[in-house]
């Protein structure tokens, strides 16, 4: 969970979470093998079949903007895909991702070194991607939120402690 | 020094002065899952072995984003909510009752001074109430469900300074759009955005939730407005608490400020299929119009329809017009006025209160190579349905002349 090492895909500004699950399926079913299937069909109809387990999203900036629907992050994750990396984040789609079990990194810097099919390395902890031998560092994950992807997601960190991380005192970021 | 809007509701739940980008935790006053995001809502809250929900009458359900349900996989959904609702004494608006950002002011959840906090992007309505209102997903809704609190950042403000008043063919959409253009879809990213000025404190509540409603397509976590005479007229007889007028202190700090004259404001179009990509409707030019679609969140209040009628009256549509008021009250309310019978007979289709078109689940799926002008607020490819039809959004008024002549039109 803290170093996660993948293959890149790349998308551009502003993908939203229509383009990342039409929201035409999720209303029909809240199955997430189904839902995959159609995992960023409006920016990429390939993407589905060809991303393997563990390739990490890089994108520009406003990713997952639109929708509050917990299913985008949701499929992204079931698809195999071990974090996104982007310049921005919508609000919503940022609290849902860390919610699910997705990691987010917010981390300018790397957009314009990497292209899609490029390996890179993602160091949570420490607040650095390596890619082709260069470092790009970004702010470390808060630290509650960290608990709550180290728990496995939201749902498995209440069943397993019977209470919200935040319901101690928070240190301010 | 000051507070600005938001800091102010804040400091009201905790009892002291918040700073920007400190995480605090707020007690919340109403909880809403709508059927697009209550059912995974659900399997959250049970995944978590939760027991109860913390208080069910401020926990409420809507079923209005494919309402009545148009296939069994949704019906299925529904009664998923339905079902909850009733083992843990959930407040549930069935179909027909109409859009939640419409049901929840006008069944009195929400007051100024509260939070509130919906699994809908367009929570932020919810502002033009001063009450801190924002969106949320669905496993974060299971733990408000569960505990009745959630985390928060407090944030940052862009206030939207709107001076002067109006021209008559111009509504408080195309002020939020032209806000948007300038601003860009990301600009208010985590930010609170307060609109105040002169324009702001005579506009009708129908107008102001416009605007607020906007709040998230800059990115914004709320959109804000101070409570008054407006307001307070609006929420008696509704709300069970005591009414507050809360507005910002003199000398708050802002993180941006975006001055607007309204004077100079003209009819404004956001392009396909960006909602940043806004136009005045002046230099669209003619494009023929196949599909209007008149309602939502945004645009589906008295007022818009009205709007809509006052241009329709005695004539014919030329575009497909679809008109979907905002709840069963609103209904209701053009029907006594004749507004519905106006717009039936001018051609427009009159569906059920609910998201319809909106969202691209059914009423009114345009098809490919479609050209739509909808009073909703997102336009983004894809998003009623149909990724190979273009979507204009537009304020009631622009909609409604643009359905006439069956072209994009600038209103008179
Ligand atoms: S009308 Fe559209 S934007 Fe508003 S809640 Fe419904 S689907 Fe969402």
């Amino acid at each position: 969970m803290e170093t996660l090492k993948g293959k890149v895909w790349k998308f551009g500004d502003d993908v939203s979470t229509d383009l990342i699950i039409p929201g035409k399926y999720k209303f029909k079913t809240i199955d997430l093998g189904e839902l995959s299937r159609h995992v960023m069909e409006g920016a990429d109809p390939q993407f589905a079949s060809r991303v393997s387990k563990g390739d990490i999203i890089v994108a520009g900036k406003n990713f997952g903007c639109g929708s509050s629907r917990e299913q985008a992050p949701l499929v992204i994750k079931h698809a195999g895909v071990s974090a996104v990396v982007a310049k921005s984040f919508a609000r919503i789609f940022y609290r849902n991702s860390f919610n699910v079990g997705l990691p987010l990194v917010e981390c300018p810097d790397l957009y314009e070194n990497v292209e899609t099919g490029d390996v890179i390395e993602v160091r949570l902890l420490e607040g650095r991607v390596e890619s082709m031998g260069k470092a790009f560092y970004f702010k470390p994950i808060p630290g509650f939120l960290m608990t709550i992807l180290q728990d496995g997601g939201l749902v498995e960190h209440y069943k397993k402690r019977g209470s919200f991380v935040w319901e101690e005192p928070i240190k301010s970021q | 020094m000051g507070m600005t809007l938001a800091e102010k509701i804040i400091s009201m739940k905790i009892g002291r002065i918040p700073s920007p980008g400190e995480i605090v935790v707020l007690p919340v006053d109403a909880a809403m899952a709508q059927d697009g995001t209550a059912p995974l809502m659900i399997k959250s809250f049970e995944g978590m072995d939760a027991k109860k929900v913390w208080d069910g009458s401020k926990a409420i359900f809507v079923i209005d984003h494919i309402s009545p349900s148009s296939n069994e996989g949704t019906s299925a959904l529904h009664k998923m909510m339905r079902d909850f609702a009733k083992r843990h004494g959930v407040v549930l608006y069935d179909v027909g009752e109409g859009i939640c950002h419409q049901l929840l002011p006008e069944k009195g959840h929400v007051f100024p001074g509260g939070v509130v906090v919906g699994a809908d992007s367009h929570t932020c309505t919810h502002g033009a109430f001063a009450a801190f209102s924002t969106g949320i997903g669905s496993t974060d809704m299971a733990a408000v469900f569960a505990s009745g609190k959630l985390w928060f950042r407090v944030p940052e403000t862009l206030k939207i300074n709107i001076t002067g008043w109006m021209p008559g063919n111009v509504m408080s959409k195309d002020a939020a759009l032209y806000a948007i253009g300038e601003v860009g879809a990301d600009g208010a990213t985590y930010m609170s955005v307060e609109f105040t000025g002169e324009a702001v404190s005579r506009m009708s509540i129908d107008s102001r939730m416009a605007m607020t409603n906007m709040a998230v397509e800059m990115g914004g976590k709320t959109g804000l407005i101070a409570s008054d005479g407006v307001t307070r007229e609006y929420l008696e007889g509704r709300i069970k608490v005591p009414f507050l007028e809360i507005s910002a202190d003199h000398g708050a700090h802002y993180a941006d400020v975006l001055e607007v004259e309204a004077g100079k404001l003209e009819p404004m179009l956001s392009c396909p299929h960006q909602v940043d990509n806004v136009k005045p409707v002046s230099e669209i030019g003619d494009v023929p119009v196949d599909q209007v679609f008149i309602g939502s969140c945004t645009n589906g209040r008295l007022e818009d329809l009205e709007a809509a009628a006052r241009v329709l009256k005695g004539k014919k549509v030329k575009a497909r017009t679809i008109v979907m008021p905002a709840s069963r009250e609103t209904y209701l309310a053009a029907l006594q006025s004749g507004i519905i019978e106006i717009l039936v007979r001018s051609g427009c289709v009159v569906g059920v209160p609910g998201c319809g078109p909106c969202v691209g689940g059914h009423h009114g799926v345009p098809s490919p190579g479609d050209v739509v002008v909808s009073t909703t607020n997102r336009n983004f490819k894809g998003r009623m349905g149909c990724a190979d039809s273009s979507i204009y959004l537009a304020s009631p008024l622009t909609a409604a002349y643009c359905a006439l002549n069956g072209k994009i039109t600038v209103p008179e």
